[in-house]
C-alpha cells in the first residue's frame, strides 16, 4: 500500500522540484555554499594550510630565527627518532595513554554504576566527582606535584606525611626517580631508553585520572539513563542475575559511549602538555617528558624550527592513528543508517 | 517505511553533489592557502625597510616606549621600575609600555619575542643575555642595529671590561648595552651548621669532599641541589667544569668542540659531578633552585652551589647575610668569576627608535646601573659604580669582578648558542637521574655538534 502511494508521489515531487530549479536556477543551490564558505576557508587556511606548512618546515633545514627552507628530506625525523629524549617521550606517551584511558574508564564506569543505583544525594555526589574537570590542568598539576614531593624518610612531606600521620609504614618517592619498572628487559642497540613503566609517570597518571574520571562518569551516567528499563526488566524476567544483566545487557549498550570516551581522552593524552609541564616539567631525566614539551622546548628554547615541526607532525600522526579509524567508522554507520 | 528511504536517497543525492562541490572548492582554496603560507615565508625579510620609515618622522611625536623583558619577580621588577623612573625624568610625557612575559626563566618571553620579531612587530628594546644568546640568535640573523656611536658617545668601552665587550660585539660592532653582571660560581653555606661542626667553607674540590664527609657523618645533607627548573644540575656542572679546566681551557670547550671527545678532563669533571651528587639530596628533581636554597637557611642542608640571585632570595626571606648564611667561590674556582649579563639591544624596525636610544643611554649610565642593580641583587657592568649604594655581598662581588679571571656561563646564555644550551642541559638532567657516566659523555659529545653551526 505504502509503496504504491510513494510511487505515485515520487514523480510528482520530482516534477515540482525540477520546476523550482528552472525558476530559481542558481540562488537556491548556492546559498549553502555561500554560508559555509567562510568557515571552510578559515579551516582550510588555519588548520590544513598550517599542517601543510609544518610539513614543509619539518623537511627543511630551518634552525635559528631566519627561515631556511632548504629541503633536507627526512633528516630531522631521523635526528629526533634517534635522540634519547624523543624515544623516552614516545615510551612515556604510550604508558601514559594506556594507564590514563584504562583508569579513567574503569573508575568513571564504577562511579556511574554506583550513582545509577539511585543513591540518596546523587546530585551532590555527581557534582563532587565532576568538579575536578572544571579545574585547569595547570592547577591539578601544581597541587599533585606538592602532594607527591616525597621529602625524606625522616621528614616526609606531602602524601608521605599523611601516611606517617595515619601510621602507615609507606614511603613513596616516585616523583624523584627515573627508575623504569620492570626494567632490564629487551633493549637493542638503537633503543636508548629502557622499556617499561617509568615510576615517575605514576603521579602524573593518578592526577590525570583524578581530573578526567568525572568526565567519563558523566558520559556513562547519561548512557545508563538512556538504556530503557524494559530491556533490563525483560532480562530479569528471563531469570538473569544482576551481574548477568550488567554483563549482557548494560555493558554492550555502553559500547558507543566507551568509544567516544576513548577518543576524547585519547586525544587529550596524546597531546598532553600543561599537566606534565606544571607537575614534573618532564623530569626527572625525561622520565615523564612527552612530545608536547619536547616540541615547545625544541622550537622556542633551541630555536630549532625544523625539528620542532617534525615533532609536531609525529604528534599529528599519532592522533590521526586514533581518530581516523573512528571517523571512518562513524561515517560508515551513518551512511548505513 | 519506504517513503523514508526515498527521502533518504534523494537527500543522499544532494549530499553527494554537495561533497563534490565542497571538494572542488576545497582544492581551489587549499592551493591558495599553501600559496599564502609560502608568501608568508618569503615575506619574512621584508620588514627591514621599516627603520627608515620610523627614522624620517623621528622628530615628530614619539610618545611611547615599549620595553620587553621577563623581569616580573620582586627585586628585578623593582630594578626595572627604577630604570623607568630615570627614563621618565629624561623624557617626561613618554608613556612606557612594560611588556613582560613571566615564567620559564625567560623561555616563555623568548617564544613571544621570536614571534613578534618574525612578524615585523619588534618592541623598542628587549632584554637579552649578553653573549651567544644575543650574537648567535639575533645579530647573525640580521635583526639588530649596531650601536657603536652610542658606545663612543657615552664612553662605555672605557668603563666596561674587555671580556664583556667581546661578548656583545660581532665583526667589530657593538650590539647591546649590558646592565648587570651575575656570578654563577658561588657556594652558599649555613654559618651555624659549619660552626657547629668546626668547618671552614671548602676552597678546593678535595676540601669539599672532606667537608661533605664530615657533614654526612653529622647527619646533615652536605649539598642541596634543585632540578625542577632543569637548569640546576647543568649549572652545578658548569662550575665544576670551570674548577677542573680553569678559565682559559673552560672557554675553549665552546670554541673547540672536539675537546669534549678528546680531553680526559671531561671524564674527570663527570666523575667529580657524580661524587658531588652522591653528597646531595635525592629528591632534587622535585625542588626548584629556590627550594634547594631554602634548605640551607633552614639548616637541613649545609651548602648549595647557585648563582648570586640566591643572595637576593636569602635576603628576601629575611636571612641575615654573614650571620645565617655565608658565601665563597664554588670549590676549586677561587680567583675565577663565571659571569652572565642581562643586556638591552636595539632591534631593527623599533617603532620608537629615538626613545629606544634614550632608553639604552639610561641602561648604560652610571646613574641607571646604580639604581637598577642594588634592587636586582646584581653588580653593574660598569667598573666605576657608586660603592655607597651596594651592600656587603655586592661590594665583594664588584671587587672580585674587577680582579678575577672571567669565564662566560654556558647555562645562562653567555658561552654558547641556545641549541647547544638545551642539548647540554638535557644530557645533565638525564645524568642527574640515571648517574650513567658513559651515557652523559656520549650525550655531551652529541651536544657539542651544535657548537659548530
Amino acid at each position: 500500500m505504502a509503496g504504491k502511494v510513494a510511487e505515485q508521489v515520487r514523480p510528482r515531487v520530482a516534477r515540482r522540484e525540477a520546476a523550482a530549479r528552472a525558476r530559481f536556477p542558481r540562488v537556491d543551490r548556492f546559498i549553502p555554499f555561500v554560508v559555509l564558505a567562510p568557515s571552510v576557508a578559515a579551516i582550510l587556511v588555519f588548520v590544513y594550510g598550517f599542517i601543510l606548512w609544518s610539513t614543509v618546515v619539518s623537511l627543511s633545514r630551518w634552525q635559528g630565527i631566519v627561515p631556511d627552507l632548504t629541503f633536507v628530506g627526512f633528516r630531522n625525523y631521523a635526528t629526533i627518532f634517534t635522540s634519547y629524549r624523543f624515544q623516552s617521550d614516545l615510551r612515556n606517551t604510550i604508558v601514559f595513554t594506556i594507564f590514563f584511558l584504562i583508569g579513567s574508564l574503569v573508575i568513571g564506569l564504577l562511579l556511574a554504576v554506583l550513582l545509577d543505583s539511585r543513591v540518596r544525594g546523587e546530585s551532590f555526589f555527581r557534582t563532587v566527582y565532576l568538579f575536578p574537570m572544571a579545574i585547569s590542568f595547570v592547577v591539578t598539576g601544581t597541587a599533585w606535584q606538592w602532594l607527591f614531593v616525597p621529602g625524606t624518610p625522616q621528614e616526609p612531606t606531602g602524601l608521605n606525611l599523611l601516611f606517617r600521620k595515619l601510621g602507615l609504614p609507606v614511603f613513596i618517592a616516585w616523583s624523584t626517580t627515573s627508575e623504569v619498572w620492570p626494567g632490564g628487559g629487551w633493549q637493542p642497540e638503537w633503543l636508548r631508553v629502557p622499556l617499561g613503566i617509568p615510576l615517575a609517570m605514576l603521579p602524573v597518571i593518578i592526577a590525570a585520572i583524578w581530573q578526567m574520571s568525572g568526565f567519563t562518569m558523566a558520559m556513562y551516567l547519561a548512557a545508563l539513563r538512556g538504556i530503557p528499563d524494559e530491556l533490563r526488566e525483560a532480562a530479569r524476567v528471563d531469570g538473569a542475575s544482576e551481574w548477568q544483566v550488567f554483563r549482557y545487557i548494560t555493558f554492550p549498550l555502553l559500547q558507543p559511549v566507551t568509544l567516544a570516551a576513548v577518543i576524547v581522552l585519547g586525544h587529550i593524552s596524546l597531546k598532553i602538555f600543561d599537566l606534565i609541564m606544571t607537575q614534573t616539567g618532564g623530569g626527572p631525566g625525561f622520565a615523564t617528558d612527552v612530545p608536547g614539551i619536547f616540541m615547545y622546548e625544541t622550537t622556542f628554547k633551541s630555536n630549532k624550527y625544523a625539528e620542532g615541526a617534525a615533532i609536531a607532525i609525529v604528534m599529528l600522526v599519532m592522533v590521526s592513528v586514533l581518530i581516523v579509524p573512528y571517523l571512518i567508522w562513524r561515517l560508515r554507520t551513518e551512511t548505513e543508517r | 517505511m519506504e517513503r523514508s528511504t526515498q527521502f533518504g536517497s534523494s537527500q543522499q543525492l544532494t549530499r553527494r553533489q554537495l561533497i563534490r562541490r565542497t571538494l572542488a572548492i576545497g582544492v581551489a582554496l587549499s592551493s591558495s592557502a599553501s600559496l599564502l603560507a609560502a608568501c608568508g615565508g618569503g615575506a619574512q625579510p621584508t620588514p627591514t625597510p621599516a627603520p627608515q620609515a620610523a627614522q624620517t618622522p623621528a622628530a615628530a611625536a614619539e610618545d611611547k616606549l615599549e620595553i620587553f623583558s621577563w623581569w616580573t619577580n620582586p627585586g628585578e621588577a623593582d630594578g626595572l621600575a627604577a630604570l623607568f623612573e630615570i627614563f621618565k625624568q629624561r623624557r617626561p610625557g613618554v608613556e612606557i609600555i612594560n611588556a613582560t612575559v613571566a615564567g620559564g626563566a625567560g623561555t616563555n618571553a623568548k617564544a613571544v619575542l621570536v614571534t613578534r620579531m618574525q612578524g615585523g612587530n619588534p618592541p623598542d628594546s628587549f632584554q637579552v643575555h649578553a653573549g651567544q644568546e644575543l650574537i648567535g640568535t639575533w645579530v647573525v640573523a640580521g635583526k639588530m642595529e649596531p650601536i657603536n656611536d652610542l658606545f663612543e658617545q657615552e664612553g662605555w668601552s672605557k668603563v666596561m671590561p674587555k671580556t664583556l665587550l667581546d661578548q656583545i660585539s660581532y665583526k667589530g660592532e657593538f650590539f647591546s648595552v649590558p646592565v648587570n653582571i651575575h656570578r654563577s660560581n658561588m657556594l652558599w653555606y649555613n654559618k651555624k651548621v659549619f660552626a657547629d661542626n668546626g668547618l671552614e667553607p671548602p676552597k678546593t674540590l678535595d676540601d669539599f669532599f672532606a667537608v661533605a664527609e664530615k657533614l654526612k657523618a653529622a647527619g646533615v645533607t652536605p649539598l642541596s641541589v634543585g632540578g625542577k627548573d632543569k637548569f640546576e644540575v647543568p649549572h652545578l656542572f658548569e662550575d665544576l667544569l670551570l674548577a677542573v679546566f680553569g678559565p682559559a681551557d673552560y672557554t675553549k670547550l665552546f670554541s673547540e668542540p672536539s675537546m669534549w671527545e678528546s680531553d680526559p678532563r671531561v671524564d674527570q669533571a663527570i666523575e667529580v659531578l657524580d661524587r658531588f651528587l652522591s653528597f646531595a639530596n635525592e629528591d632534587r628533581s622535585a625542588l626548584s633552585w629556590a627550594d634547594a636554597a631554602q634548605r640551607v637557611i633552614d639548616g637541613t642542608a649545609a651548602m648549595t652551589i647557585m648563582g648570586d640571585w640566591a643572595y637576593g632570595y636569602f635576603i628576601n626571606k629575611g636571612a641575615k647575610a654573614g650571620e645565617v648564611f655565608g658565601w665563597a667561590p664554588s670549590p676549586g674556582t677561587d680567583g675565577m668569576f663565571m659571569w652572565l649579563s642581562d643586556s638591552f639591544g636595539l632591534p631593527k624596525g623599533a617603532p620608537h627608535r629615538n626613545n629606544a636610544i634614550e632608553w639604552l643611554k639610561v641602561c648604560g649610565s652610571r646613574e641607571g646601573q646604580d639604581a637598577f642593580n642594588p634592587k636586582k641583587g646584581s653588580i653593574p657592568a660598569r667598573t666605576d659604580p657608586d660603592r655607597s649604594v651596594y651592600d656587603e655581598y655586592l661590594l665583594y662581588s664588584i671587587d672580585r669582578f674587577a680582579q678575577d679571571a672571567l669565564a662566560p656561563s654556558v647555562v645562562h646564555g653567555a658561552a654558547a648558542n641556545e641549541a647547544y644550551m638545551t642539548e647540554y642541559g638535557n644530557a645533565l638532567n638525564v645524568f642527574s637521574a640515571s648517574r650513567d657516566k658513559k651515557q652523559v659523555k656520549s650525550m655531551l659529545i652529541e651536544a657539542a655538534r651544535e657548537l659548530k653551526t
